[in-house]
Parts: structure tokens; sequence; C-alpha cells
């Protein structure tokens, strides 16, 4: 029965990983690899805000903020100061925890559409911040940012950035499991139900939403900070508020509380937009459309979905969760 | 030595006395129970005595420690453990696992052992489970060991309940209208499960507006009649109390039973509805 | 008082005013269905453009507006029925979603439409400025200020007097009671958007000769909306325009005394502020949790 119910978890790394290591038999140029790349940035960063939405149920409308902070520091650290890229993710993470831990606790005390408000508000913020200090960012016109080079190695093109990226998306979903499969991952789900039920064993909610909004704004941050390097580029619009509404998008359309959902919720958001360009000028229209009837149609996401109907029959209690509001 | 101690508790809301200036001490391995009409201030007390609710005047103290103004996790961490009369039971999981949060306390680690999931959490996880799936048999949900809670009907919700009360280790554990909405066989073995309760040396609490249960099983009753203390005593000198019986138990007490359980026929119907 | 302060305190009054009526559509909406409607914006984008349009077809205002308004009001109608109906029981975070994806829609649209320039729009009644107190002030910010107070006057008015409005009102307290005594609460429901995107649109219209449009200008007003219906309380008319005012009268006296560059942010740090010490707004309600 135990190594029944600990199959989600390897099994799902497992196929993860055998995607991963078998994609680039179809990523036939650059370009496909290109965006393979971005879209493991992007589900790093939806798997941690997946444990703050989908798990502890606490909404973030900012959290593009956290990975333009995350680009902006990194580039401005190793760019403009010379600093050696290591130590500027590291001091550039560092920091934007910091922030969120600083936030966090006033912000995570408001509930609903109050929390949406405030870190939609704090996101702009952060935009507002970046797109005005120009002497640091460049404005709105960006800042070019250096290779990424570890020791006298750099990081460069395409193929080498896909499996540097293919390792560390793995890494950020094995900790997103461990930490689910954890007492304080069940505290934070169990709070998601029930707060007050939560605390009455115990819990101390406001500690458990601190830590997995700082969790999740460090797994922004340093795929900001990859991104800015990859890309070797950044402007504003990585930390606008429709970036944040795009990842909050993959999270949902993945399906809330599915680790692997976020992962294919940033997989095919991250396409789509590549495929729209056919659509030319009604690019923007179909993309809201395709968002507004996937959650009408699937307001669960993909993967429960899915997952629902291979469980017809049988109940697998330890991976059933979803949101019950 | 009383293991709890309430004085001159109080709580308004607006200008209303939900509780009133009640003060009352709770005996180690007793059952006490609180009863009273609709209204009388009994939830709001159990909210009071465990932090849900902070007191407007008074104090509350479980053995050496001041509870007073503190939250409802620290009053948890000292041992204290309840259900609700509104399930508050966590749909998103499994019955297991609902258990295995009670065990939160014991089981807390650090956040790098969570998320780099060592050897040894990995070890007290698989004893955590074991555990949860012992306490599930224990309240009789030896049928739901694989159930998602969302799946359970009405009755077990109640029993899983409890056991993740249980699963925390109490000192004291405050039950909220445990009978609410069972039927009389469900009912009927509540009596047994509150007498395990005890002979674990667990002091029982009990809010509950089903008479039998509460005459059966009290070692002493507290009446409240609009947020204060009308009567208090052993089961025994509370029943025979002449201002109880005229108040609660009297003229009106076949009315009063009947408007309880249509309100709780109401409330596993609405449950029902809602799931 | 001088006459800078007098000047500031006038055009944060104008701004302040459509800030109030892009709020009071999202409480509309809000006390309605619960929703937050994303796509509140749009609506005062619709209702500028298309009088844009409408004017430049030859229509004089007497004519264009009310088209204007019917159709701002008429999409309303449309993202209820075919977007948020069918979402019902949804999550509070799949039906912010799908406003988004509706707004998103619609600016998409307006783009086909029309097209990514300015537009403006003929003041109502000339141009001329007016002196008020050493301050001077245009006759489209008295249009402005003085149709959003009619608005609010009539809005209470219906709110409180007639039966469609206590309706209304009594869907947002209690949907099962206001079902159970005959309320048509999926009539109720599907008016709040319409009533809500003609208000958005009210408000197009009145900004566009002094601030232009453009088919994305919802953006920001459609946030900032957002913003002074949370500062005011959800669900509170009265909050949604104090809100509002607030924000706007803050927003360019922060502009005006300390600095331009961060005139769109003041909004949000005021919010913040405000948040972390009333954490239900100024005049929301404040109901412990019941358990």
């Amino acid at each position: 029965m135990l190594s029944r119910l600990a199959a989600p978890r390897t099994g799902g790394m497992l196929a993860l990983a055998v995607v991963i290591a078998l994609l680039p038999l179809v990523l036939s140029n650059k370009y496909f690899y290109d965006i393979a790349v971005l879209v493991g940035l992007n589900a790093i960063v939806c798997v941690g805000l997946n444990l703050l939405i989908g798990y502890a149920g606490q909404i973030s409308l900012g959290h593009a903020g956290f990975f333009g902070a995350g680009a902006y520091g990194s580039a401005i650290l190793a760019s403009r100061y010379g600093w050696p890229p290591l130590a500027a993710m590291l001091a550039t993470t560092l920091a934007v925890a910091a922030l969120a831990f600083l936030v966090g606790r006033p912000i995570l005390r408001l509930k609903g559409h109050y929390l949406a408000m405030a870190t939609l508000g704090l996101g702009i913020i952060i935009f507002m911040v970046i797109t005005t200090e120009d002497r640091f960012t460049g404005g709105p016109d960006g800042i070019s940012v250096v290779p990424l080079s570890i020791g006298g190695f750099v990081l460069q093109g395409e193929r080498l950035w896909y499996w540097v990226v293919g390792a560390l998306l793995l890494l950020a979903v094995w900790l997103a499991l461990n930490l689910i499969e954890s007492p304080a991952g069940r505290a934070l789900r169990a709070l998601h139900s029930s707060e007050v039920g939560a605390e009455v064993v115990g819990i101390n909610a406001a500690e458990h939403k601190l830590m997995v909004f700082v969790i999740s704004a460090v797994f922004a941050s340093i795929a900001g900070s990859l991104a800015a390097h990859y890309s070797g580029f950044v402007t504003p619009g990585k930390a606008a508020f429709l970036h944040s509404i795009e990842l909050v998008t993959m999270v949902v359309f993945g399906g809330m509380a599915s680790t692997f959902g976020a992962v294919v919720g940033a997989a095919v958001l991250t396409t789509l937009p590549q495929l729209l360009t056919v659509f030319e000028d009604y690019e923007m229209m179909v993309f809201g459309a395709v968002m507004m009837g996937t959650m009408i149609f699937l307001p669960r996401g993909v993967v429960p979905s899915v997952a629902r109907l291979f469980r017809a029959r049988r109940r697998e209690p330890a991976d059933h969760a979803e949101t019950r509001r | 030595m009383n293991l709890l101690r309430v004085e001159g508790l109080s709580k308004k809301f607006g200008g209303v006395n939900a509780v009133e200036d009640l003060s009352f001490d709770i005996r180690p391995g007793s059952v006490y129970s609180i009863i009273g009409p609709n209204g009388a201030g009994k939830t709001t007390l159990l909210n009071l005595l465990t932090g849900v609710y902070q007191p407007s005047a008074g104090s509350i103290a479980l053995g050496d420690h001041d509870l007073t103004g503190r939250a409802p996790y620290e009053y948890a961490r000292q041992g204290i453990a309840r259900t609700f009369q509104n399930l508050q039971v966590f749909f998103n999981m499994s019955a297991l696992e609902n258990v295995m949060v009670g065990r939160y306390m014991q089981e807390r680690c650090g956040l790098a052992s969570a998320l780099l999931r060592t050897p040894r959490l990995a070890r007290a996880e698989r004893a955590c489970r074991e555990e949860a799936a012992e306490l599930l048999c224990y309240v009789g949900l030896q049928d739901y060991l694989s159930a998602g809670a969302d799946a359970m009907p009405y009755g077990a919700l109640k029993r899983l309940e409890i056991a993740r009360a249980l699963a925390t280790k109490p000192r004291l554990m405050l039950l909220d209208e445990p009978a609410a909405g069972l039927n009389p066989t469900e009912a009927l073995e509540l009596d047994g499960l509150i007498g395990r309760l005890t002979g674990r040396g667990v002091t029982v609490v009990l809010v509950e507006h089903n008479m039998r249960l509460v005459m059966g099983v009290s070692d002493h009753i507290l009446v409240l009649d609009y947020g204060r203390k009308l009567a208090e005593g052993p089961a025994l000198a509370v029943r025979n109390n002449p201002k109880v019986i005229e108040a609660y138990l009297g003229s009106s007490a076949a009315q009063d039973a009947s408007i309880g359980e249509a309100i709780a026929g109401a409330v596993t119907m609405a449950a029902e509805m809602h799931r | 008082m001088s006459a800078q302060f007098m000047q500031y305190l006038l055009t944060g009054l104008t701004v302040g005013a459509i800030y109030a009526l892009v709020a009071l559509g999202f409480s509309i909406i809000f006390n309605a269905s619960h929703v937050i409607n994303f796509a509140q914006g749009e609506f005062v984008m619709i209702g500028g453009m298309t009088t844009v349009t409408l004017t430049a077809a030859g229509l004089p205002y007497l004519l264009a507006i009310p088209l204007a308004i019917a159709a701002a009001a008429l999409v309303g109608l449309a993202l209820e029925k075919f977007a948020v109906e069918p979402a019902r029981g949804a999550s509070v975070i799949t039906l912010i979603i799908i406003t988004i994806g509706a707004s998103i829609f619609l600016r998409g649209l307006a783009m086909v439409i029309w097209d990514k320039r300015f537009h403006a729009l003929k003041p109502f009644t000339g141009d001329t400025p007016i002196a008020i107190g050493g301050a001077t002030v245009l006759p489209q910010s008295l249009w402005v200020i003085g149709v959003t107070l009619a608005i609010v006057l009539a809005l209470s008015w219906f709110f409180g007097r007639t039966l469609l409005g206590k309706a209304m009102l009594a869907t947002s307290h209690n949907r099962l009671a206001a079902q159970l005594v005959g309320i048509n609460v999926r009539m109720v429901l599907f008016l709040s958007f319409g009533l809500s995107a003609a208000l958005g649109a009210v408000a197009g219209i009145l900004i566009a000769p002094i601030t232009t449009t453009s088919y994305d200008v919802g953006v920001m007003l459609g946030l900032k909306g957002f913003a002074s219906a949370i500062l005011g309380g959800l669900g509170s008319g009265v909050g949604a325009v104090v809100g509002g005012l607030v924000l706007g009268i803050a927003e360019t006296m922060s502009a005006g005394y300390i600095s331009s560059a961060y005139k769109d942010a003041i909004a949000f740090v005021i919010i913040l502020a405000v948040l972390f010490f009333m954490p239900s707004g100024l005049f929301g309600k404040r109901g412990s949790e019941r358990v």
C-alpha cells in the first residue's frame, strides 16, 4: 500500500525526467529549444506559485514583480557593477526573500479579493520602480545582461541552457513535492480548507502562509535571474501586471494543487502565444478567448480534470486534492 | 489541582453580552458538560476556551499557563483540542491525511528537512501514517482508511474531527454538539467513545443538546442562560435543581428537544446539500 | 488655501470622480454576484471609443452618447450571459481569470475594430477655462463632477426607493433569502452587469475630452477603480465614491507636490498602507468569522 501511495510522486518525477530527456528528439532547431527553455523557466515560477495559490489557497496577482526583481537584481549587479553572476544571483535571491518576508506578514493577513488587490498593488509598485529608476534599470527600454558564467565557463547557447533549465525544473518539482508531503505541506493544505481547523491542532497559520509566500517569491526570483542571463536582455514587461496574470493563469489552467499541472500549464500557455502569432492582429482576442474558454469549461484545470477521468472508479487518497470553494 | 480555570470571562459582540462574567474550574479526568438553550453562548464559550475568540474580560488558564489573549494554535500547543459544531474538516484531503494533520505538533520539522525529505522525516511520516490509521480505527472509521473526506457521510465526518483532535494528544478535549445530526445508533456509540477518552486520561468538555447523552456521561454540568451561569454542579444536583428544571428541562423541555432535533435535521440536510 | 492647492484639488476631484464611477461598477457587480469584474475598465474604453466613432460619423452628442452607453451595456450583458453565468460556482480565482480573459479579449477586439492610436473627443461645452478661487478649471471637469454627483444621487434613489433597486440590494445581502421571497436573482445578476457597464461607459465618455482615449485606456482605469472600491470597502456604495475621490485627490496632490514620476504608483501605495491597518477597507464589513 505504501509503495502505491508513493507512486504519484516517484512516477511523476520519472515521467517528467523522461519527457525532458526525450524532448530534444523533436526539437529540430534553435527556435524550438528557445521556447523549451522559456517553458522551463515559467514552469519553475509556476511550481512555486502553485504552492502558494493551489496548496495554501493564497492568491497572488503580483508574482511577476518578484520575477522582475530577480531579473533586474541580477542584471544590475552583474552587468552594471560587474559582480560574478552567481554571487549577483545569490544576493538578489536573498534580497527578494527579505522583501517577501517583510511585506508578506501584513499582506497575508488579508483574505480573498483584498489579498488579490494587495499583491496586485505590490507587483505594480515593483514594476513602476523598475520603469522609473532608469539610472539603474534603463527604464522602459530595458537593460542588457552579461551571460551566466561560472568560474571561467560561460553558459551560452539554447541547447546548453535547455539541459540546465531542465535539471533545475526537476529539482524545483522534487522540492515542491517533498514539501507538500511533509507536515508543513499538510499544514498548508489544511489552512487552505479551514484556517481555524488548522489552528486548533497547533498550526500557526500566519507563519506557514509567510513561509510559502517567501518560497514562491524565491522560485520566481531565481527564474527571473536565469531568464535575464539567458536572453541577455530584460525589459520592465517581465515585471508587469499582465505577466503576473499569465503566471496565475498557467497555474490555474494546469490545475490548482497539482505540481505537474503547473508544469503543464506553463508549457501550454508559453507555447500558445507562439502559435497564435499566425492570427496576427487577432492574437490578443484569441488569447483572451482561450483564457475564458478553458476556465469556463475546465474550471479545475487540465491535469485534475484528466486525472479525475482516470480515477472515476477507484479513488486514490494520496494525491486527490482539489479546491472546494 | 484544577486542569482548566476560568475567571470572570466575558465576551461582547457589539453591545450584546454573549458570555458574561463566567467563572468555573474543570477537574482533570472528568466529563464536564455545558448545556443551555440555543443562543445561550455555549459555542461562544468554546471559541473563547480555544482562542478562536478573544475575551472582552476575564482570564483562562490551563494548569499553570495563563492562556488569555493567546492565538488558537497556542491553546492547542498547551494541550487543548476541539471539534466543531459546523464541521471544520479539511475536505481537500483524505480522511487519513486529516488525522495526520492532527499529528502536526509532534511531527513538525524544519523547512530544510521538509524540502529535502530527509530519511528521518520519511521514517517519521510512515509512523505518523500508521498512527493516524490506528486512530481512525479507534473512532470506528476503519471503513474510510482510503476515503477522501469529501466522500464521507456526516456522521463519519464528526468522528473524523474527533480522531483529528485526539491525534494532537490533548489533555483537554472540547466536543461541540457531537451528537447533533447523528442517528440514534450513532449517538449511542458516543457514550462509549467519551468513556474511552476519559479512560485514556483525557478530560472532556461536552456541549450538547442530547440530554440522554449529557446525563449519562457527565460528572459535572454547567447550565448557561443568556451567557450567564444559571447553575453548576454535579450532574445529579443540576438535574434536580428547580431553577434548571424550570428554565430548561421543565415544561418547555419537550418543545426544546423537538426544536433541537429540527435544527439538527436541517444542519444535516444543509451539509448533505453542501457536498 | 493657495491657488495651486485649489488647482490640484479640482483636478483631483475630476480624476477621483471617474475612479468613483468605475469603483461603483465594481461594487454593483460584486454585490450581485461576488465576482470582481476585471473587465470593468474595458467598459470605460468602449464608452469613449464608441462615442469617438459615432461623433466622427456626424452624430450629435445627444444621440452618440446614449448609443455608446447602450453599446457598453450590451457588452456587459453579453459578458454576464456568456462568460460569468456559465461559470457559476467556480472559485474566486477562476472567475478572476475569466474576467481578465474577457478584458484581454475586448481589448484585442477594440484593437481590431479601431486602432492603437489616441483619439480626442470634443469637450461637451467648449474649452474656455473657468476661474475658481485662483485656479482654472475646464468646463469638461465641471461636467465630470456634476454628472458623477447626479449619478450618485440617482443610484441612491434607485437602491433606496425603487423595488428593483431594493431587490438588488436584498440579493447582495442574502442571495438565498432573496430567492425565497421571489426575487429573480439571475435577472438581478444580469442587470447588475448592464448597469455597471453603463456606469463605466459614462466615465469613459466624460473623461475622453480631457485625457483622450485609446484601446488600452481601460487597463489603468480599471485597476484604479478596483483599488478605489477596495479602499472604500468592497460592496459599499459610499465607500466606492469616497475611495475614488480619496485616490484621485491623493494622486494629484502627490504628483504636484512630490514627484509626477510615481503618479500611477501612489494609488497602490495608499491602498497597501490602508489595508495594512484596515484589512476590510474604510467602510468594509468587519464581521468576525463564525465557526
